[in-house]
């Protein structure tokens, strides 16, 4: 289980668990991102922040301290992509 | 508008699902629209005839994804369902707008409104993308399941399926609520029921389930604010019920979009076949967001932005700029024999309203862009760029377009920072809004430029001053957010979650409308609010007038022609006029900035609306000409201008001190009445204006006064 921050853009495991109490989390939920719901990172923002998310047919961005509560289980045929440069 | 027994349609759903597009198929209005989240920002409304014939009210409403509202836009639409807007009840029908290539999340809406027991009729909309994509949907089966509540798939933007909805609306309308509402788990219902006791006793009014439900699950405290449960009273109440909840193993928050999305899966079961292709999003979305790609092509399209406002402006804005120089001399000839009349209508009318005209082409063209990339689906990934840049000063991704906008006209830029959830945020974007270089700064600086900086130091200066100044203004607003938002505002941040919508060809349609509302709005500005200014700033630089100044000015001067007279006896009546005698009391505040009396009255007069300044200028310094920013008379003049007394007497008060002081002045001070009034309507504060006012038109003045006093030691 890894904080969605932590996944590398082309990543994607399922949620399992969110932090309920912020707002966020709630309108993510409102989303239809819920314990179970398969998310992939699509990709960073240029600058690292924040992070575009796709699940459930839609792509939504989140920034990094805001996907840091979320937990997931990464899918074990989920890629290992390269880690990206520091520039 | 609403007739006493017409009934209140309302159109709800996600942002970007075609709402103001189908307003505007039903009631054959014209409401903005754009493929970007929150660009209606305000409830809209207007007749609509049903297919019985009956005729309706109709209101279009911001998007939302939950009843649990955060932003006001969205608390616009929750008051709108909930009846508590002055003097409205709850609407008769509320048409739930999706999108059919998203409908689960869509109907996620739906079902929160079910619980508040309103009649509904969901519209299918955009099932033309949704066919491009390989999706089907079986509306009969979708309104089978759904208890017989109305479904109607359409194509807003392609007109089809209108008269579906005109006769859904109708069948709406006879029916009551059939959305099958949840069951809720005990522990649930029972926290519901709690709440609304205690939100009943505390606020002395009636609190049904669905607002009880909102108060247990939300973790914004919006809608108890808006019902006024106050914290104090609210926190113990809440904070129990949402433990008996926890005790039963559900966590509040999460059970109401669990329940929910659980439930409408089984519903939208056969409901929705056929997967959903990957479009060309993705592929664009690899170039336009690349980590290197993506910023070139974003500075790319911004430095095109800019380059065409001010390039291919010029030419409309040279013909704009004859046609008032023709009915300026048409009226002075037509009028020369009342002086009065002439100076009122070529010199105050003519002039004034004249100069800000020509500003119209810089304004279309930008809107033009800012609708394309709205439309496009752009705006959102340029959001989603910027974030990074804006998020250390406490803006985020979403104060990108209001600042933009800024670049044109403050008030379109206000207006769209109700999109932002984040309170901290909006406010901070909206006070720096102002301080973006709108089209009205750009008379003074190019007067300035063409008449002091290209001439003296050349073309290449001349652009680096207009850049500069294009500059200045962010420049000052980056560190004003930071401060503002670090130690100023005391508010609790709210989350950026911004939806990246599919890429799409702009509809023509859509943007040039939305480029006309904007030019509309502009030029109803210069046929009241400027017209009034330039109205009474003639008058107060016109009167009184004394014949006895005449005749003085005449007995000093016997040796001169007499157009060296006129203008002599012109400057002697600006000079004891009313604005004159004020102008020259206040001079010694403006003093330190390198101003003299000339342009402390050009500086005063354009606090109600900055682009007056030349107009007033023309009339102060050309003697009555009346001039605008390529008038060569005013220039001339203008270089001529000497100080007429203290320590400066005889030197050029157009030095370069001066002049750079003069345009940082106006690119920082708050000098636009409508802007103060927009910011004062949006913050919800007079407070916050005057404070914009102040510190606004005080770093003015420092910045002006140290330009001008350090570049007089250097120079
Ligand atoms: N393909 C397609 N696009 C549509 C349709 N209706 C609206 N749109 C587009 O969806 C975007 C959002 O429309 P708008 O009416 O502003 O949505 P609102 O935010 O719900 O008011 C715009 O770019 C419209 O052109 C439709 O029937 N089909
Ligand atoms: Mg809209």
């Amino acid at each position: 289980m890894v904080s969605l921050s932590k996944l590398l853009p082309g990543q994607f495991g399922k949620v399992v668990s969110l932090n309920a109490e912020r707002a966020v989390d709630q309108r993510l939920m409102a989303l239809g991102l819920l314990p179970g719901m398969v998310v992939k990172v699509v990709r960073r923002a240029p600058f690292g922040d924040p992070i575009a998310l796709s699940f459930g047919g839609i792509e939504i961005c989140l920034r990094d301290i805001e996907a840091r509560d979320i937990l997931i289980d990464i899918a074990a045929d989920c890629p290992v992509p390269r880690p990206r440069k520091k520039l | 508008m609403s007739e006493a027994g017409q009934a209140r349609v309302v159109l709800v759903g996600n942002p970007n699902t075609g709402k103001s597009t189908l307003f505007n198929a039903l009631t054959g209005l014209r409401q903005r629209v754009g493929n970007y989240p929150g660009v209606t920002v305000a409830r809209k409304s207007g007749t609509c005839e049903l297919a019985d014939g009956q005729k309706v009210e109709l209101v279009d409403l911001p998007g939302l994804y939950s009843l649990a509202a955060v932003s006001p836009d969205e608390r616009v639409v929750v008051d709108a369902l909930l009846g508590r807007v002055k003097n409205e009840r709850v609407p008769d029908v509320v048409v739930v707008v999706c999108d059919a290539t998203n409908l689960l999340r869509n109907l996620f809406l739906a079902a929160q409104i079910a619980e508040l027991g309103l009649p509904m009729v969901i519209a299918v909309n955009q099932m033309d993308a949704a066919k491009t994509r390989g999706i089907e949907i079986d509306g009969p089966l979708l309104s089978y399941r759904l208890n017989g509540v109305p479904v109607v798939l359409l194509s807003a933007w392609k007109g089809e399926g209108i008269t579906e909805v005109r006769r859904a609306v109708a069948t709406g309308l006879r029916q009551k609520s059939t959305f099958p509402t949840v069951t809720w788990p005990d522990a649930i219902a029972k926290a519901v029921a709690t709440v609304a006791l205690a939100a009943e006793r505390d606020t002395h009014q009636p609190v049904p389930g669905a607002l009880a439900q909102r108060l247990l699950f939300d973790t914004a405290p919006t809608i108890a604010e808006a019902i006024g449960w106050t914290a104090e009273a609210r926190e113990v109440p809440i904070r129990q019920a949402r433990e008996q909840v926890r005790s039963s193993g559900l966590n509040p928050p999460a059970a109401e979009p669990m329940v929910h999305y659980a439930r409408l899966r089984e519903i939208l079961e056969g409901v929705v076949r056929g997967v959903s292709r990957e479009t060309a999003t993705v592929a664009v979305d690899a170039i336009l967001l690349h980590r290197i790609f993506g910023p070139l092509c974003f500075a790319a399209i911004m430095l095109g932005l800019f380059w065409s406002v001010f390039a291919l402006a010029k030419l409309p804005m040279a013909w704009i700029q004859q046609g008032v120089d023709l009915t300026k001399a048409f009226a002075a000839s037509y009028l020369v024999s009342t002086p009065m009349l002439q100076s009122l209508v070529a010199d105050g009318v003519v002039g004034g309203v004249g100069a800000f005209l020509t500003f119209l082409p810089q304004i279309l063209i930008l809107f033009l862009f800012v609708g394309i990339l709205e439309d496009s689906g752009y705006m959102a990934r340029a959001a989603f760029i910027m974030d990074r840049l804006f998020s250390w000063c406490g803006l985020n991704g979403k104060s990108f377009v209001p600042l933009l906008s800024g670049f044109a006209c403050a008030i379109p830029g206000l207006l769209s920072t109700r999109t932002i959830e984040d309170p901290k945020a909006r406010l901070a974007t909206a006070f720096t809004v102002p301080f973006m270089s709108c089209s009205a700064r750009f008379p003074i600086y190019a007067l300035m430029c063409a008449a002091f900086i290209g001439p003296r130091y050349g073309a290449f200066w001349e652009s680096v001053a207009m850049v500069g100044m294009h500059v200045v203004g962010l420049a000052v607003a980056v560190p004003t957010a930071f401060i503002l938002t670090r130690f100023i505002l005391k508010v609790r941040p709210a989350p950026f979650v911004l939806e990246l919508p599919r890429y799409q060809m702009p509809k023509p349609r859509d943007v040039i409308w939305r480029m006309w509302q904007n030019a509309s709005e502009f030029v109803s500005k210069a046929g009241t609010l400027i017209f009034a200014i330039t109205f009474v700033v003639w008058a107060l630089t016109y009167f009184p007038r004394d014949p006895a100044v005449a005749e003085r000015v005449r007995a000093e001067s016997p040796q001169m022609n007499a157009e060296q007279v006129e203008a002599r006896v012109q400057a002697a009546y600006v000079e004891q006029s009313w604005m004159g005698r004020f102008g020259k009391s206040v001079q010694p505040v403006f003093d330190p900035c390198g101003f003299d009396w000339k342009l402390t009255v050009g500086v005063l007069a354009s606090f109600p609306a900055r682009e007056v300044i030349v107009s007033t200028l023309g009339i102060t310094y050309s003697l009555g000409e009346g001039s605008d920013a390529n008038s060569e008379d005013l220039r001339s003049a203008m270089r001529e201008a000497k100080w007429t007394e203290g320590s400066r007497v005889d030197t050029p008060i157009f030095t370069l001190p001066t002049v750079l002081a003069l345009m940082i002045f106006f690119a920082l001070c708050s000098q636009c009445g409508s802007t103060v009034a927009t910011l004062a309507q949006e913050a919800g504060s007079w407070r916050w204006a005057a404070a914009s006012f102040v510190y606004m038109t005080a770093l003015a003045w420092i910045f002006a006064t140290a330009v001008y006093q350090i570049g007089s030691k250097i120079l």
